[in-house]
């Protein structure tokens, strides 16, 4: 028991407590000594300009990368339920994104998007349409980053909604088919409602991944242009160790992992309230 | 504090390089022990940590790192970070006050001031004044301008180990198809820079970095041209008309003249889409020449133009920014950490970085090498951009502490004006945000 205690202690409350004492502290990295400052880290949050639209960013950056991977992941896990040549093969080739490191992901994404030796704009090229600026405009750089999260995540979205799919009881098929029910019918009010526990794991494991993605963004725009695609995470790092106000960068921290306890909360209810709906229904 | 250039550089280096200079200097490949008369072995059986900054003259360092195991029977464990990178961790280290180098690699123009208020390198004074370690006419081999750099008071911190200025590299086959000449002035830089910008073609004008941060340089240096610095005399002038036009002398070659994409540009993009043949002129430092001469990287070899820095309507000034190496405070090694920095300043390893155009050294009897001059590998007309760039040097950046802080805020300023914002509006808000880290720093 105490040697547990020592190890959740110091690895995970010492580090927390240590970043709570932070946040109350005007503390910089080579700077004077550090100043108890109460809620004052707190307080500049609400007005700091650049943390404010971080915090949209990052809401919008997360909900675009749960909303198209799940989709996508869901299409994606319907089409390889059914019985096709080398069904095996092909899923594993589809999953091989996820087991990629995301800097080397990043790595060839940056080439990739390049404007003017890149392939997209190339394919682009090829039905006629205009070379775009990707990575490199304020105005495409969230959709073009939420197509590398999707890229890479959605093979997980179909492999959890595959486990579903699996499990689920061919009885309601029958009636359904008996009764006559068109095939978007029977995905509408049977497949889709039984799924939906599986779907609200894929959405919690997406959200929180997504609201910590810090390496792709990092390595592909450093939070460009401009500050045009800075998460709260990215800003969080500039703030601690670019500027080195690790007492604000506490608070932004703190701040943050409210967020993301908050909404996983949130999506915890739904998915209990989904799982007696779908267990009404088998 | 801005601080510009002592005179004692501008006569030697614009003189003695430009003329040859005298034979001061020993020639190259001659062991140092040998040419500078150190008791090298004193520290034999040592093992120092180097942190270095991943650059030309880090890479130039660490590939003769056997030569100085071999010289002073020190070993050396070296690691090699991205300069973004490098800054963090040694800050962070260094002010948890048990750093796992003893050896610390530092660009000047950024870390200086931190490193001074932090108290975090070693006074070297009484190491160079040590006959049994340094040499005689060490210290004062070093052109005043690098000696500034060093000096902390009365102490010395790191030794200087090279200068980089900013220079305008250009592709004279491109110029010669346009039959356009290398512009005398601002203005001209930016007309022949959309005289040469053809989008069709594939061809850029202008290229310069627009990467958030790494940007901030190149306006300042633009900033020069209007007789104009960032802070003078403790107070911010960034948003003041000289800074102003600046800025909109970048917006203007940023948007008129230069490849799609070039916000997300750093130095190394900007590289890149020169060796391709695809751009008329890249601004930026001098040491990132070697690559453009190379047959292996570069579709230009031979065709590259490097001129000095264009006239502004005040003056002309070639921005710029120098390397230096130290010992830490904190550092149990220190004499041993010490010729590791006497040795990566001698005469043999500046020689070395000047002759592959990583960089200039500091050291007077290296530029008036004429042996060393026999060895450059780069054409002529580097070694006269470098020797016309010495005479009109200024700092790049300002001597603040949060020089970080600096090109972040005013980077990001800068890239939205490649997006199209308004230099003044953008100028104002950055100067506002930027005013309060200012005198936070000062104050603390």
């Amino acid at each position: 028991m105490l040697p547990a205690l020592a190890v959740v202690g110091g690895v995970i409350i010492l580090p927390w407590v240590f970043t709570l004492w932070m946040s109350v502290n005007e503390w910089r990295i080579g700077g004077a000594a550090h100043r108890f400052v109460g809620l004052e880290n707190f307080a500049r949050l609400l007005g700091d300009a650049r943390f404010l639209d971080s915090l949209w960013r990052t809401l919008l950056y997360t909900g675009l990368s749960v909303v198209a991977p799940l989709v996508l992941g869901t299409l994606a896990a319907l089409l390889f339920e059914k019985k096709l040549p080398m069904r095996g093969l092909l899923r594993g080739i589809f999953v091989m994104p996820m087991m990629a490191t995301p800097v080397a992901i990043a790595l060839v994404w940056t080439m990739m998007f390049h404007p003017q030796l890149g392939v997209l704009n190339f394919l682009l090229s090829l039905i006629g349409l205009e070379p775009q600026d990707w990575v490199f405009s304020p105005a495409t750089v969230i959709p073009s980053l939420v197509l590398v999260e999707t890229w890479q995540w959605t093979p997980l979205v179909m492999l959890i909604v595959l486990g579903g799919l699996a499990s689920l009881p061919q009885d309601p098929y029958e009636s359904a088919q008996i009764d006559g029910a068109s095939a978007w019918q029977r995905f509408r009010y049977l497949t889709l409602p039984m799924i939906s526990p599986f779907l609200l794991v894929a959405v919690t494991i997406r959200m929180i991944d997504a609201l910590k993605s810090f390496d792709i963004i990092y390595a592909i725009t450093q939070g460009g242009p401009g500050t045009a695609s800075e998460t709260i995470n990215l800003y969080l790092y500039t703030v601690a160790f670019t500027y080195y106000e690790v007492g604000y960068g506490s608070a932004i921290a703190l701040v943050f992992f409210a967020l993301i306890i908050a909404l996983s909360m949130l999506l915890l209810h739904l998915r209990q309230k989904s799982a007696l709906l779908a267990g009404g229904l088998k | 504090m801005v601080q510009e250039w002592a005179p004692t550089r501008r006569r030697l280096l614009g003189s003695a390089v430009a003329l040859g200079g005298s034979a001061l200097g020993l020639p190259l490949g001659l062991p140092a022990a040998q040419a500078q008369g150190s008791n090298w072995r004193k520290y034999a059986g040592t093992t120092i940590e180097v942190n270095l900054i991943k650059s030309p003259r880090g890479e130039t360092l660490q590939r003769h790192h056997r030569e100085f195991e071999a010289l002073t029977g020190i070993k050396v464990n070296a690691e090699m970070t991205p300069e973004q990178q490098q800054r963090q961790k040694t800050t962070i280290e260094l002010a948890s006050g048990s750093p796992s180098f003893d050896v610390v690699h530092i660009s000047y123009h950024v870390q200086k001031r931190q490193f001074e208020k932090g108290r975090w390198l070693a006074d070297l004074s009484g190491f160079i004044a040590d006959p049994s370690l340094t040499p005689a006419g060490f210290w004062d081999d070093f052109a005043e301008a690098g000696r500034t750099f060093a000096r902390d008071g009365q102490a010395v911190g790191a030794l200087p180990l090279s200068v980089d200025y900013w220079i305008v590299y250009y592709n004279k086959e491109l110029f010669a198809r346009k039959n356009l000449a290398f512009p005398k002035t601002f203005e001209e830089m930016a007309e022949t820079a959309e005289a040469l910008n053809d989008p069709r073609a594939q061809v850029s004008g202008f290229v310069a970095r627009g990467l958030k941060n790494a940007n901030t340089p190149v306006w300042t240096s633009l900033m020069l041209g209007w007789d104009s610095t960032p802070i003078q005399d403790g107070a911010l002038q960034t948003d003041t008309a000289g800074a102003i036009e600046a800025a909109r002398l970048y917006q203007r070659l940023l948007t008129k003249a230069a490849p799609r994409g070039v916000s997300g540009f750093n130095w190394a993009e900007c590289q890149s889409a020169f060796l391709q043949g695809r751009i008329g002129m890249w601004f930026d430092g001098v040491g990132f020449a070697p690559p453009l001469e190379d047959p292996e990287k570069s579709r230009v070899v031979g065709k590259v133009g490097y001129g000095v820095m264009p006239a502004g309507p005040k003056g002309r000034a070639a921005a710029t920014t120098g390397d230096g190496i130290g010992v830490t405070a904190a550092s149990a090694k220190k004499e041993a950490a010490y010729l590791y920095c006497l040795w990566a300043t001698s005469k043999e390893m500046g020689a070395r970085l000047f002759a592959s155009g990583s960089g200039v050294p500091f050291r007077n009897s290296v530029l008036a090498d004429a042996e060393v001059r026999k060895q450059i590998t780069m054409p002529a007309a580097w070694v006269d951009a470098v020797a016309q760039s010495a005479p009109v040097s200024r700092l790049a950046l300002p001597v603040v502490i949060p020089v970080t802080e600096f090109r972040d805020i005013y980077g990001i300023a800068l890239t939205n004006m490649i997006g199209g914002a308004d230099p003044a509006a953008e100028l104002r808000r950055a100067t506002a945000e930027f005013r309060p880290v200012l005198e936070r720093s000062e104050k603390a």
